[in-house]
């Protein structure tokens, strides 16, 4: 943004800076946009403004040939449309009081006030300051009086301390929302009595904010060089002359034009002189000197506009959507236009480009990075671009002999009662159109019985209803409910924010059984759904609907109980009871830790699953058949070639370091612990691992889970063993893809990342045989392919922290600890317990024969609260690990802390 | 209107604010609900033949079954408010408009600041140590003066100035002689109504000859952080700071988790009391709200613990249990202490705007 530049960055900084563009008596272009009702224009004037710098926006519409009142109100009415501008307070400026009254009465922020004076003497003065201070605006206060306006120093000082002392003290004004205005007159006029006024000015400042505590000095700048006329550089640099001394004498707001100031060091010397013997009265002949001088510095007027216009250059789908994001009209047709030419059909332009940005209109305002004012504004952006094609798609329907031919049904749309919104409603209203429908739309807080009698009076054919707010959905259920009752069968088409496939399902179908309630995800949908309701496919698609719906309510009766939980006592009653006697568990070969240092790559590489690593590519789809596959394959085939490649060669030239721990230690389960012991006497514990149990009432007779029911309970007596490991294979992976990056081969550097990946699950798979074989060897004989290692058909399971069966990522701090993985495998763990290097993959080993992996589930507070004691840890702390999985609402202590 | 001294009233309670946590009711709709009253049952035998269906209508209920809306009061009172709002949300000649009720407007505030009063006497009667307020609610009315809403007609508005501020005078002179202790503009979504309404506020004290302490409550509408009409909480409180409210704060919209990041600007900011009475959580997918007493006092009573308000309560979908929970909660915690807040032309458009001194 461009900064009142006259002065220094140190006291520029308290300048505020009022746009003086949108003001009808100093702009002759506004003026005539104004007087020619083009308020479209006016309004990109204010957004100009606002862009240049603008910290208020003064509007002002005192013209003899206007309604004054009228056009204050239609244009602030526009403005607080317009995101952009209304984020900026406004100052109402008028001459007329009721002009400012009907200003004020449009503007929801605090607005100022220009002006109020004692013109009109005192009673006049404070009964428009105490409307003032109602309406909830601050003031300027116009140093003008009964007798006239202020053009000395002394009546500016006196009447300003007059105004200051009746606000302050009889109207109870806060000092600091009170502004003076100590009259700016022209200077350089070729009257003698004028050659003080600029002098006057600054001096009437410098008294007032040493005198009026509080108060705040501003000016309308642009009067001071009135008889410069025609020559902008002469007048520009007399404004920052005159602002860089009044500035410093106190005046710390200005109306001007802020994309227009020349920077006070960096005007012409003689120009900077000239103009300061003027403003500052230093010569007698100062007038006749800049009089004879100005022709020579007259130029080119205003330093260019700086609009950032950079996006015009990307493509046309792209333009379109950011128009529809940023609500810009100004090219909308134009691009609209460029978009038609390039498809087959105009209808194409809305399903294709507009309706793609209207969705990320949606997306963003769905994650609260736009508000609904802005998205009013694209759907605005929207209709015009749908108006410029509605003329092609009728030339179109004539063409093609459509315009007899009857309409595809006739659909009712309404937003229920008690709801406001309608912007999803008019999307949808506005594709049915396109794929010809009759849309009848009776807009927002539409009572049922409207829409009903509406709907028998013309023979609808469909009934869409559109909510936003909550209560919207009991209106719906209600609506239902009374088509069913007065004997209507027609479809009901359910959309809007808050309404749901479940809701529609299990609230609101119900209540129609006569007709058919059917939930539209998006306008997209609607077209779609409204011609299988309406033809031959209705009975079929009806069907569908209802079956559907009943699976979804059953599941939802279900979800309902698996919403119940048990307490920790009932769950740890239900815990499985293993026979360890009957199958003792099996010694590993060695207990403690083993590292192992540039693992064989080209032995890992056999064990890599392929089938993560296209959905990482977002292909979706197992390995082999993806490669064949009727969509992803040629795409699949090419990809896998090159993985390959580079795999051969991250083999051969060694990009990557494989390294990796393993331990074992004695362990026994203590409740829902493990303890690990030092040695085989069992008597010193060395670490402690904690589980977590699942707290789900199920109404058949499984168990409810916890890692530690896989080990062998101390009070058994017998002795049983856990395992930990951590690998690597990321090891260099960081220079392999900056490497790539330097080169702007992202392709390269994200397949390297996502090789590396595979390759660290590959080695924690392949370590995982190993152990069971050799290692810990409770499975010597154990001879699965790579292919049924995936398929997990091994015994034993090898469960991380932070997955499902064992969701507290903090337990890794213990597996690091027992592992020594930093030293022993090069692998750290951050402030959030994520590995580093990311190609990195630890979990605990498990050798039961029952072992397998499972969901904890959300659990309750009895649980948190217990684990929390377990662990040591404050309860804030462990619910805000295990915040993904609580099934309650825990209190936000590092939302406190954040203060 | 020059800075009036602050009425008796204001006085007692501002007292009472230092020294601990106030405690707001709960929701009124929620609990007739529970009632499941149908047709009839909203129509009670004053309003049997009315030409109109006013089913929904809550605030009718205040003259068609004031039983329910006293029971409601007692219960709240019980479970440890300290003030009660009146029953009269939409009770305005604009939204009693879609069920043709314009005409009782003021009987509606009159009836349910009586009802309130009365609730407040009984319970003061079982506890004389406490003492009660009525909390005369003023809604939104169901229009924007500040938003268009037509799409195609930015312009436009559906309702004026003038229009919201006959109808909330009309209202507040209801509350006022209906013996409300403070009146409270609640649920501000836009806060061009919400300045016609305190504009129409000093009108009604000026009128009556009475002037009470006035509690102002936005509504923070979605995750963009804004009201409806686009202003963040900061520039919201810079827009109605002039009329000197008792309380600001926030309700509706949003549960206390959502609500306590806009709860905590209000706090830094306000030179006055922080009011915040939030949902029962967000709605489920049903459109209930069914975060537990235990869970939303837990919440409130860390805005508490935090230094955030002073006074506390709950919206959409609480209860009595939810209050009693509540008040359990902030007992005995210290109320929030008001900060002393540097004079600066602080204006607002959707956002704060603050001059340098």
């Amino acid at each position: 943004m461009t900064e009142p530049t006259a002065l220094p960055a140190a006291t520029r900084a308290s300048f505020v800076n009022v746009g003086e563009r949108t003001n009808v008596t100093g702009s002759a272009r506004f003026r005539k946009l104004i007087r020619e009702g083009d308020y479209a224009t006016a309004l990109e004037v204010a957004r100009e403004q606002v862009e240049n710098g603008a910290q208020i926006l003064d509007v002002n519409m005192d013209e003899g040939l206007l309604d004054s009142e009228a056009a204050m109100v239609t244009f602030l009415n526009l403005m607080a449309a317009e995101p952009d501008i209304a984020r900026v307070p406004v100052m109402v400026d008028s001459s007329k009081w009721s002009v400012i009254e009907a200003g004020l009465k449009c503007v929801q922020g605090k607005a100022i006030v220009n002006s109020i004076s004692l013109k009109e003497g005192e009673a006049a003065f404070l009964a428009q300051a105490r409307l003032v201070r109602r309406y909830g605006a601050a003031v300027v206060v116009m140093a003008f009086d009964e007798t006239g306006q202020a053009d000395t120093l002394k009546r500016k000082t006196e009447i300003s301390a007059r105004s200051f002392k009746l606000l302050t003290e009889e109207v109870g004004f806060p000092p600091e929302e009170i502004i003076f205005d100590p009259n700016v007159f022209a200077v350089a006029t070729g009257i003698e009595e004028h050659d003080n006024y600029g002098v006057d000015f600054i001096e009437a400042t410098r008294w007032i904010r040493q005198n009026l505590t509080g108060a705040h000095v501003s000016g309308g700048v642009s009067n001071l060089s009135f008889s410069f006329r025609g020559n902008e550089p002469v007048r520009a640099a007399m404004h920052s002359v005159f602002l860089y001394h009044a500035i410093a004498a106190g005046m710390d707001m200005g109306i001007v034009n802020a994309g227009q100031l020349p920077v006070y060091d960096q005007i012409d010397p003689e120009l900077r002189e000239l103009c300061e013997d003027v403003v500052l009265n230093r010569r007698k002949d100062g007038t006749e000197r800049l009089v004879e001088a100005a022709p020579r510095f007259k130029g080119d007027g205003a330093m260019a506009r700086v609009v950032d216009l950079a996006w015009r250059d990307l493509p046309v789908e792209k333009r379109l959507e950011h128009a529809l994001v940023h609500g810009i009209t100004e090219f909308i047709e134009q691009d609209t236009e460029e978009a038609r030419l390039t498809v087959a059909r105009p209808l194409h332009v809305i399903e294709g480009p507009l309706m793609n940005g209207m969705n990320v209109v949606g997306d963003l305002f769905g994650a609260g990075k736009m508000f609904l004012p802005q998205v009013v504004k694209s759907a605005r952006v929207m209709k015009q671009a749908v108006a410029w094609l509605m003329p092609h798609m009728e030339k179109e329907k004539l063409e093609l002999g459509l315009l007899d031919a009857p309409s595809a049904g006739r659909i009712l749309m309404a937003t229920v009662k008690g709801d406001v919104h309608d912007i999803g409603k008019n999307i949808v209203g506005v594709v049915l159109q396109c794929n010809n429908y009759e849309v009848i739309d009776l807009g927002v807080m539409v009572p049922a019985q409207k829409i009903l009698d509406t709907a028998r009076e013309r023979n609808v054919d469909i009934i869409g209803l559109s909510g936003l707010i909550t209560p919207s959905l009991d209106e719906m259920c209600f609506v239902a409910a009374e088509m069913e009752r007065q004997g209507f069968d027609v479809p009901l088409l359910i959309g809007g924010a808050t309404t749901s496939r479940v809701h529609t399902a299990v609230k609101i179908h119900p209540n129609y059984r006569a007709g058919q309630a059917v939930y539209v995800t998006d306008a997209s949908r609607a077209v779609g759904i409204a011609s299988s309701l309406l033809g031959d496919k209705r009975e079929a698609t009806v069907t569908d609907i209802r079956a559907e719906y009943k699976r979804i309510a059953e599941a939802h009766a279900r979800g309902r109980e698996d919403k119940r939980r048990l307490t920790l006592e009932a769950a740890r009653a239900r815990a499985p009871r293993y026979d360890f006697a009957a199958l003792p568990p099996v010694k590993p070969a060695f207990t403690g830790v083993r590292a192992f240092d540039a693992y064989d790559l080209g032995e890992i590489a056999r064990f890599i699953d392929w089938t993560p690593f296209f959905s990482t590519w977002e292909m979706k789809g197992s390995y082999p058949a993806i490669l064949s596959d009727d969509i992803y394959g040629a795409a699949a085939r090419s990809l896998f070639e090159d993985a390959q490649a580079m795999l051969a060669q991250m083999i051969a030239e060694k990009w990557l370091t494989a390294r990796a721990v393993i331990g074992f230690w004695p362990a026994n389960a203590v409740g829902d612990d493990i303890e690990l012991y030092t040695d085989e006497s069992r008597t010193t514990r060395r670490a402690t691992l904690h589980s977590l149990r699942q707290q789900i009432a199920r109404d058949t007779g499984r168990a409810n889970l916890a890692l530690s029911d896989f080990v062998a309970p101390k009070e058994s007596g017998i002795a049983d063993w856990v395992g930990g490991f951590a690998v690597t294979t990321g090891i260099g992976e960081e220079a392999v893809a900056e490497r790539f990056a330097r080169a702007n081969d992202d392709y390269s550097k994200i397949l390297s990342q996502a090789l590396a990946d595979r390759l660290a699950e590959a080695f924690a798979e392949h370590l995982h045989q190993r152990v069971r074989r050799e290692f810990w060897g409770y499975d010597p004989g154990e001879t699965l392919t790579p292919r049924d290692l995936i398929a997990e058909k091994y015994r034993g399971i090898r469960p991380a922290p932070g997955y499902p069966a064992q969701p507290d990522h903090t337990e890794k701090k213990t597996l690091f600890e027992l592992l020594e993985a930093e030293q022993n495998a090069g692998i750290a763990l951050t402030e959030s317990y994520a590995m580093w290097p990311g190609a990195a993959v630890s979990g605990l080993y498990f050798s039961h024969p029952e072992s397998h992996y499972f969901g904890v589930g959300r659990i309750d507070r009895d649980q948190v609260v217990d684990y929390a004691a377990r662990k040591g840890m404050s309860l804030a702390e462990t619910e805000r690990w295990l915040a993904p999985i609580l099934n309650y609402d825990p209190v936000r202590v590092d939302a406190a802390a954040a203060e | 209107m020059s800075a009036p001294a602050p009425s008796a009233i204001e006085s007692r309670l501002r007292a009472l604010a230092a020294r601990r946590i106030l405690v707001l009711d709960g929701a009124m709709g929620t609990m007739i609900q529970r009632w499941k009253l149908d047709e009839a049952g909203y129509r009670g035998a004053r309003f049997a033949d009315w030409h109109r269906d006013l089913r929904g209508n809550n605030d009718l209920l205040s003259l068609s079954r004031p039983d329910i809306v006293s029971d409601i009061h007692l219960q709240y009172l019980r479970a440890g408010a300290d003030i009660v709002e009146t029953n009269t949300f939409s009770s305005t000649t604009i939204a009693q408009a879609d069920y043709g009720m314009e005409s009782l407007a003021y009987e509606l505030n009159f009836e349910s600041a009586r009802l309130a009063a009365e609730a407040c006497r009984t319970v003061e009667a079982e506890d004389p140590a406490r003492p009660r307020f009525v909390a005369g609610a003023i809604g939104p009315t169901n229009r924007t003066a500040s938003m268009s809403p037509d799409v195609n007609n930015p312009g436009f508005r559906a309702v004026s100035f003038d229009d919201l501020r006959a109808a909330y005078g009309e209202a507040a002179r209801g509350l006022i002689e209906g013996g409300s202790h403070i009146l409270l503009v609640e649920t501000v979504f836009d806060t061009l109504n919400a300045k016609a309404a305190l504009f129409a506020i000093e009108e009604a004290f000026e009128a009556t000859g009475v002037r009470l302490p006035v509690m102002v409550s936005g509504t923070i509408t979605d995750l963009s952080g804004r009201t409806l009409s686009g202003q963040t909480a900061e520039a919201f409180w810079y827009s109605v700071r002039h009329a000197r409210p008792f309380s600001i704060g926030l309700n509706c919209a949003l549960g206390a988790k959502e609500m306590r990041a806009h709860i905590a600007d209000l706090a830094r900011v306000a030179d006055t009391l922080v009011c915040a009475y939030p949902n029962a959580g967000l709605p489920n997918e049903f459109g209930e709200y069914d975060e537990s007493p235990e869970a939303m006092a837990a919440l409130v009573g860390e805005f508490a613990r935090s230094g955030l308000v002073n006074i506390v309560g709950g919206c959409c979908g609480t209860t009595p249990d939810h209050i009693a929970a509540v008040a359990a909660a902030v007992e005995g915690v210290a109320p929030r202490v008001v900060p002393e807040i540097e004079p600066r032309l602080r204006l607002s458009g959707l956002e704060p705007f603050i001059a340098a001194a």
